[in-house]
């Protein structure tokens, strides 16, 4: 397998928050990479760093940010703008909120492939109404010609999908994109994609804070805290291995049907999430971590608990003895 | 056997919706002839999609919302014909948005203390000692209630709306999607709290929520309700086990729980969504139900109720 998109070292300050302090991940073509996290861990902002769309005033700086093999850290806006919407194309969480509510579904979806490709508009067209179908929608003609605020919020979300395929990317990045819909639906988005990835051979970067997406969808996952990823292992390992104490104790937090019996309070994780300035030193999670120790304040090391399988934490391997049931 | 905690009989809400300049308001019916009991101290669970009715059926048994049909009952007594400060010592909200439903120019401790202030007949003293005591109850401190919502995280928001219902020792509290906005790890924080407020308090909750997970774990008794009907009631552990309507089974089976390697499932509800403003003819369900058969698009079922609990389904 090869890297489609190489992340090294990602660090990206906000005025004086530090939103992102050393993030490293790779996304393989045909894979899926999740991205899983709290808010305000940094992992949007990781997201938006590699599409080069940080709010005005963000500083990033990387090692390495490759794309297809090519570093595209020092690209201006103008290169970034020819990738986007073309090679690597992004969906977010609501689809009311970047879709255009003056224009129609059509005149949206084949703006990309006319100002990318300089497609004519009937062939454009065509191509817009083939992904509609492609994505599960019925009638895609009719859809074609009307607004965003005439579909539901699954039909959106399906266009916004078609949308970001019109150019074929080969990276697509999508922000939590079943947060703001019903379980059915999100069920029936999250199969889409996979039938999609499968046929194209995307590489998909996929941001959410949902553990039991997480679980169904992914390759490989990458857990972020504080604006650091503090673990990354291929699924199966992470979900019967899980090392790093913040990963195990999201892990205790969600219920599971048939599991949890009623009245056994659940796992928590007391605390909040701190806001980490820039020059704070060691792990953001030791405030709120039963294990933590003086060495939490230092340098963490980063160890290898198996093949892949990466932890940033001063614990030894195994800390609690047997995997979290 | 006391009167159960809230009685609902044959509630319906009918909203009047305008379509356009000239077009004639349509009838968009939200909640659609429901009844059911609560017995004091026990959890109903109250899951479907958004626009199934479950919020607007919050929103009657708070006594926000006139009914246009049927009757609420809270602890016995007509909500209807009961005063507003009366209703409000009996029963209060706590709702999914902590941002939005607290004044972000008042502190904590007056946001918390407005129930008991409204009430008009409580010294300052007692006001006071009781805002204390409610802080105390959801964990926050007392430096905690001299600051502003802006000053306190999304679960420390969703705490002094607890504490703001807990105020004037209500015997219910309709949570509406109370962990929604939440992340995963303070939504278990808030869960267990409530959970223990229930146990030590005595409290009964109608817990609506669109996440599975979440009712099953607080949940006594649990109602699935569909476009406005409740389809599906029976007590939690029957329901996760044993479902009999075809539409909580695709519900269920829509949860992804957090075990690698099972893929997403196929629901099978195809891609008809529900609308309220057009309910279909015969069983509202059949346009998206994987096992409909012919009778089902002509003939509305009869809600066939029994000890476990009430289906409503030809093939129940």
């Amino acid at each position: 397998m090869s890297a489609l998109l190489e992340v090294a070292d990602l660090r990206v300050t906000i005025g004086s928050t530090a939103a992102v302090r050393g993030a490293s991940l790779t996304v393989n073509k045909g894979e899926t990479h999740c991205l899983v996290g709290e808010s305000g861990c940094g992992k949007s902002i990781t997201a938006l760093s590699v599409m080069g769309l940080l709010p005005r005033g963000a500083v990033r700086e990387t090692t390495a940010l490759r794309f297809a093999g090519e570093e595209i850290g020092r690209y201006g806006e103008r290169q970034m703008e020819r990738l986007r919407g073309d090679r690597m194309a992004m969906i977010f969480q609501e689809p009311m909120t970047s879709l255009n509510p003056a224009y129609t579904v059509g005149s949206q979806m084949t703006e990309v492939l006319r100002r990318h490709r300089g497609t004519p508009r009937a062939q454009a067209v065509d191509r817009a109404a083939e992904l509609l179908a492609r994505v599960g929608i019925t009638a895609p003609g009719l859809r074609l010609g009307q607004y965003p605020h005439q579909l539901s919020g699954g039909l959106r979300q399906r266009v916004m999908i078609a949308m970001a395929l019109m150019c074929d990317p080969e990276l697509l990045i999508a922000d939590e994109p079943t947060t703001a819909l019903d379980v059915t639906v999100q069920a029936q988005i999250l199969r889409l994609l996979a039938g999609l990835q499968k046929d194209l051979g995307l590489g998909i970067l996929l941001i959410t804070h949902d553990l039991g997406i997480v679980a169904r969808v992914a390759d490989r996952v990458s857990v972020m805290y504080a604006g650091e990823v503090v673990e990354s292992a291929p699924t199966a390992a992470l979900f019967a291995a899980p090392e790093h104490p913040y990963t195990r104790g999201l892990l205790t937090c969600v219920p599971v049907p048939g599991k949890a019996k009623r009245d056994e309070p659940l796992g928590s994780i007391p605390g909040v999430v701190p806001r980490i300035q820039p020059g704070f030193a060691g792990c953001g999670f030791r405030d709120r971590c039963a294990q933590a120790s003086a060495a939490c304040a230092g340098t963490i090391p980063r160890r290898e608990a198996s093949v892949g399988h990466e932890v940033l934490c001063t614990l030894p391997p195994r800390w609690g003895g047997a995997a979290a049931a | 056997m006391s009167a159960p905690a809230i009685e609902v009989r044959g509630l319906r809400r009918v909203f009047r919706v305008r379509q356009g300049l000239f077009a004639p308001p349509r009838e968009v019916v939200a909640v659609d002839d429901v009844s059911f009991s609560v017995p004091a101290g026990s959890v109903l669970g109250v899951v479907g999609e958004s626009g199934c009715g479950k919020s607007t059926l919050a929103r009657l048994i708070l006594g926000l919302l006139e009914p246009s049909a049927g009757d609420v009952l809270v602890d016995g007594q007509r909500l209807g014909g009961m005063d507003r400060r009366a209703r409000a010592r009996l029963i209060q909200p706590v709702f999914q948005d902590p941002f939005a439903s607290l004044n972000p120019k008042r502190r904590i401790r007056d946001i918390v203390a407005m129930p008991l202030v409204a009430q008009g007949d409580v010294s300052r003293a007692e006001v006071e000692r009781r805002v204390a005591e409610a802080l105390d109850r959801v964990g926050l401190s007392r430096e905690q209630g001299t600051r502003f919502p802006a000053q306190l995280s999304g679960g420390q928001r969703q705490r002094v709306a607890i504490a703001r219902a807990l105020v004037l020792r209500p015997r219910i509290v309709v949570c509406d999607e109370p962990t929604s906005a939440l992340d995963v790890s303070v939504q278990a924080q808030i869960l267990n709290l409530l959970a223990e407020l229930r146990r030590d308090l005595g409290l009964t909750y109608l817990f609506i929520s669109h996440n599975l997970a979440v009712v099953e774990h607080i949940a006594s008794e649990v109602a699935v309700m569909y476009l406005g009907r409740i389809v599906e009631r029976s007590e939690s552990e029957r329901l996760f086990a044993a479902p009999r309507h075809p539409y909580t089974r695709a519900l269920l089976a829509s949860v992804l729980t957090p075990e690698p390697g099972l893929g997403v499932p196929d629901v099978g509800l195809g891609d008809t969504m529900p609308d309220p403003a057009n309910i279909p003819p015969g069983c509202r369900f059949h346009p998206r139900c994987p096992v409909a058969i012919t009778k089902c698009s002509t003939e509305a079922p009869r809600p066939t109720a029994d000890a476990a609990g009430l289906v409503e389904c030809h093939l129940a």
